[in-house]
Formats: C-alpha cells, sequence, structure tokens
C-alpha cells in the first residue's frame, strides 16, 4: 500500500510530542533522536518489505519499543519524567506503564501539552511559530527556512534557543488544570493564527507550501475544538476564520503562484464546503461577552463569502466591522483594509482621504501593499500617471516574485490605460520579520 | 533469464527531515513496483542491521563490526531475475539510492551445472 501524504511529518509530531512525556521535557532532545530512529528504521525495512497494513501503528510501536529500551538502558545515567518516576523505576511497572502513555488519547493530550508547551511567554511570537512548525507538524529547519524565504542559519539558530529554554522548564504544561489552560489559551490562538497567515499572506511563491501551512494551522485548531476545555467562543472564531479564508485559497493563488485579487477570483473555486463549516462555526463562536479579533475577522470573511461577486459585497458592513477590529487591535495594516472598504462604499476619494487620516501609515513605509492601494484608488480616479508611480514604488517594495508578478502587471495596466480594478487587502500580521529577527 | 544479487551500500538517511525520508521511501517504493511489474523481482530481500558480528582468522576469533565507511557498509540486498548482466546493470540505474550518494553492486549468481544445461 501507499503511505498517505505526509504521513511521516504528521507522525513526528505525535511521536515527539509522547516520548518527550515519557521522557520528561529535558530530554526532548533524545525524544526527537528516537522519532528520527524509528523513521529510518520504516525506511528501511519498508522499501524492501512493503509498507504495513497500519503504517502509523508501526512507527508508534517501533518508537514505544524504543523508548522501552532508552528507560532500561539509560535509568541510572538519565533522570527522566520527575512525575513518572516511580512508575519507570521498577521493572513491574515500566512496560504497562508506557503501554498506556502510548494508547491513542493519551497520544492526543500529548499533542495539546506540547503546542501549549510550545507557546510560553518566554519564547516571541515568531518563535513559537517556529518551535510549533519543527516539533508538531515536522518540518525541519530547512523547511521553515524556505516556507518563510529566510536563512537557514536564522531559522537553526531561533529554533535552537528556543528549544533550549523549553527544555529548561520543568515539565510540560499542564492541559487539564482549567485555570492554566484558559491563561495560555490566548497565546495559543495567537500562534495558530499566525502559522495560518504565514502560510495565506506569506512569503513562499510556492503554493503547495502555502496551503500546507493553512492546512497545519487548522490541524491543530481541531485539536483544540476536540479538548474538553478547547472550545471558547475565541476557538470557534479563529477556526471559523481559518475554513472562511482557506475556502478562498484555490482561488486566491492559482497552480503557476500567480496572485488573484478578491476582485478578480473566480468564485466558483471556492470551497463551498469550508465556507459552511466557517459560518457554522461563528455561530458557534457568537455566545459570551468576549469580543477578539478573531470574531471580527471571521464575520468579514463571512460576509464576502455570502457575496455572489465583489459588487455585490454590502461594503457598508465591511466598513463597520472594520472600525470595530480597529478598537479591538488596531494597527495601521487594519486601517488600510478599512480605507480600501470606504473606497467601495464612497468612491475613491474618499478612500484616499481615509489612507491620508492613518495615524501611524509610517509604519507602513516598506509594507508594498500601501503604495499599491494608494495605485488603485488614483488609477480608479482616471490618473494613471500617479498611479503608475504608486505601483512603481510597491514594485521596489515587493518581498517575493509573487507580489512582484501582481504588482508588475498592474504597472502594465496603469501603462496600458486598462480599465481600474481594486487590489483588496486583508488584514495581515506580517510575522516575516519575527521569525529570522 | 539469469539471477542476479543486488547488494545496496551507504545511505544514510539520517540528515534528513520525515518528509524528506518519506518521499525517498516512496521513490524505493516505486522502482520496486516497476521492477516486479516487469517480472525482474525474484525475492525482495531484506535489510540488514549496520553492525553486527565478524569471526575471523582459524581462532574464529569473534570481533564487532564490520567497521567499514558508512558508504562501504552493505545495507540491504535484493535478488534479480535479468537477462544478462548488462540488463542487470540497466535496472540498477534506476535505483533511488544514488540520490543519496549510495552505490548497487550488480553480482552474478553463479549457475549451478545443472541449470547451464538446460
Amino acid at each position: 500500500m501507499q503511505p498517505s501524504d505526509h504521513l511521516f511529518r504528521r507522525e513526528a509530531g505525535r511521536m515527539v510530542a509522547t516520548l518527550t512525556r515519557v521522557f520528561g521535557v529535558h530530554n526532548l532532545a533524545l525524544a526527537e533522536d528516537v522519532v528520527q530512529d524509528a523513521f529510518c528504521r520504516a525506511l528501511e525495512v519498508w522499501k524492501f518489505r512493503g509498507v504495513p497494513e497500519n503504517p502509523s501503528a508501526w512507527l508508534l510501536a517501533t518508537a514505544k519499543n524504543r523508548a522501552l529500551d532508552v528507560l532500561r538502558r539509560q535509568r541510572t545515567a538519565r533522570t527522566f519524567a520527575p512525575e513518572l518516576r516511580r512508575l519507570l523505576d521498577s521493572e513491574w511497572t515500566l512496560a504497562p506503564a508506557v503501554e498506556e502513555l502510548f494508547a491513542p488519547n493519551a497520544i492526543k493530550d500529548d499533542l495539546l501539552r506540547m503546542m501549549f508547551s510550545c507557546c510560553q511567554p518566554r519564547l516571541a511570537e515568531g518563535a513559537q511559530v517556529a518551535l510549533i512548525l519543527n516539533i508538531l507538524c515536522g518540518f525541519s529547519v530547512n523547511e521553515i527556512a524556505s516556507a518563510f524565504v529566510s536563512s537557514h542559519a536564522a531559522v537553526e539558530k531561533r529554533i535552537t534557543r528556543a528549544k533550549k529554554l523549553l527544555a529548561t522548564s520543568k515539565r510540560l504544561f499542564d492541559v487539564t488544570a482549567p485555570a492554566d489552560f484558559a491563561t495560555r489559551l490566548p497565546a495559543v490562538h495567537r500562534a495558530l493564527y499566525l502559522l495560518f497567515n504565514e502560510g495565506y499572506h506569506g512569503a513562499s511563491a510556492e503554493t503547495a507550501v502555502r496551503a500546507e501551512l493553512c492546512h497545519e494551522a487548522m490541524r491543530l485548531a481541531a485539536l483544540l475544538l476536540d479538548h474538553p476545555l478547547g472550545p471558547t467562543p475565541a476557538t470557534y472564531a479563529l477556526s471559523a476564520l481559518m475554513c472562511l479564508n482557506a475556502a478562498r485559497l484555490p482561488a486566491r493563488v492559482d497552480v503557476s503562484g500567480k496572485l488573484t485579487s478578491l476582485f478578480d477570483q473566480d468564485r466558483s473555486l471556492w470551497d463551498r464546503e469550508l465556507l459552511t463549516e466557517g459560518i457554522r462555526l461563528l455561530e458557534l463562536a457568537a455566545s459570551g461577552s468576549e469580543l477578539t479579533e478573531y470574531h471580527v475577522e471571521a464575520a468579514i470573511a463571512s460576509v464576502h463569502a455570502r457575496a455572489a461577486g465583489a459588487e455585490d459585497t454590502d461594503w457598508a458592513a465591511i466598513v463597520s466591522l472594520y472600525d470595530t477590529l480597529m478598537s479591538v487591535r488596531p494597527s495601521p495594516v487594519v486601517a488600510l483594509n478599512r480605507a480600501i472598504a470606504i473606497a467601495q462604499r464612497d468612491g475613491p476619494e474618499r478612500g484616499l482621504e481615509a489612507i491620508g487620516a492613518i495615524e501611524d501609515r509610517d509604519r507602513l513605509a516598506g509594507y508594498p501593499f500601501y503604495p499599491a492601494a494608494l495605485g488603485e484608488l488614483e488609477l480608479r480616479r482616471g490618473r494613471h500617471k500617479i498611479a503608475r508611480k504608486h505601483f512603481r514604488a510597491a514594485l521596489a517594495l515587493a518581498r517575493n516574485p509573487m507580489e512582484r508578478r501582481f504588482l508588475h502587471q498592474r504597472v502594465g495596466a496603469c501603462e496600458r490605460g486598462d480599465p481600474p480594478q481594486t487590489a483588496i487587502l486583508e488584514p495581515a500580521n506580517r510575522l516575516h520579520r519575527e521569525i529570522t529577527g | 533469464m539469469s539471477e542476479f544479487t543486488f547488494l545496496f551500500r551507504g545511505s544514510d538517511p539520517t540528515a534528513q527531515s520525515p518528509e524528506e525520508m518519506q518521499k525517498s521511501m516512496q521513490k524505493w517504493l516505486a522502482w520496486f513496483k516497476e521492477l516486479g511489474a516487469k517480472g525482474h523481482i525474484k525475492y525482495p530481500g531484506h535489510p540488514l542491521e549496520r553492525t553486527g558480528k565478524v569471526v575471523r582468522g582459524s581462532q574464529k576469533s569473534v570481533h564487532d563490526g564490520p567497521y567499514a565507511e558508512a558508504k562501504d557498509i552493505v545495507n540491504g540486498f535484493t535478488l534479480i531475475e535479468a537477462r544478462d548482466l548488462a540488463q542487470a546493470v540497466e535496472i540498477s540505474r534506476g535505483c533511488p539510492i544514488f540520490d543519496v550518494g549510495g552505490s548497487v553492486e550488480v553480482r552474478p549468481i553463479r549457475a549451478r551445472e545443472c541449470d547451464a544445461a538446460e
């Protein structure tokens, strides 16, 4: 049989999480070695003997046997998980204890435990995301560096440092204590949100890589929804946001990596199932008193999702949602998006005024879609020359081939005097600099 | 048809990410599948552990090992059926081991006298 796509990568997260629980978080590196070893064995054996009936079970059993081996041989030289010490010390209890630790439900908790541990406040947000990708999603340093278009050395340094810090914590995060869980949950939401956004708005020119980041974020968010303490209104809102945005992925970037603005997307390519799921989750999010940025962003995405075309969009609703977002989590990028929605509602002049009124717009100086928005609105006023100047400025700021191509095409449109279109932006929280920083 | 053994040497997957390892395995599976479909596989063979014991000399002394260089260690074998050595060599060229700097040793299995007379 054929193993499913990304089987090894998926299993890597589960296995490292469980082994870290068994060995203790200070032995993270040992857990990673054991997992690497299990993959080597699978690679060697399967290529000659074929893939077993249940490859995940095979990998897990191999990791478990290796773990028992390590526990027996090194228990005098090393200390393992302190809370399991008594069980692991005696030959009578060792095997049954390890057996229990590798049970399916225990493993699910281990993944969450690791996810919450990675989101500890002493780590910068970018480091948390890199750590989650490395440990829980099985991405290598190289793969992370390529997904974030940054250097191997920078990512490696960041991950090595983060792991060292993680290894100094006494134990993994306890996901059964409601108070601790609730305190750490916002950081976990934020990391998953950034992970998703890196896929959605990110720097990698490879469509497949970006979609993978989105899927990983959604997979981890689904784990949260599955835990008794996980499904808070904010978790539902975040999951809704991911579904609604992911539904547009097939139309947003085509197979050749060409970026298409919301206005020009072929809406028949939107994933109906994800849209329905997103709307369902958004309804579930509408309880309690807490209004998060995820609620507002998901609501904006749902307005787009409900419109048959750009011209049918309820722009007044979108402007008012951006007003709300500005009060929940203000940022110049959000203000820029608000200005574009105003332009849609009231015309390009009002949009340009709104852009001019963005207080901290100097923070947008390096953001290519700032001059691109100016260009688009000037173009709509028929001022091709000025529009072209803005798009050329945007082009100079482009961060990847995909953006470059998109903006290049807009410069061309000004030169040819094409009818205007609107390059709509979506609230992006750029992570790139944080990751490499 | 004649029989050959392929001895696989020196593929070291330890430096690869899970994704790369899976890709590498999938290449091997595809290669084996193709050979099987063409009727070239007499016996798929087995992987071998990196080390074991080496028994040597008239004293039959037992040593740990083999301590060869990683690139020289045999880590698996397969029995192949092919028309002749030239075809067996051609078949070996599709092996994914070359992507990771390994090698395939193609050795004809010496026919028994009665087989040769057939």
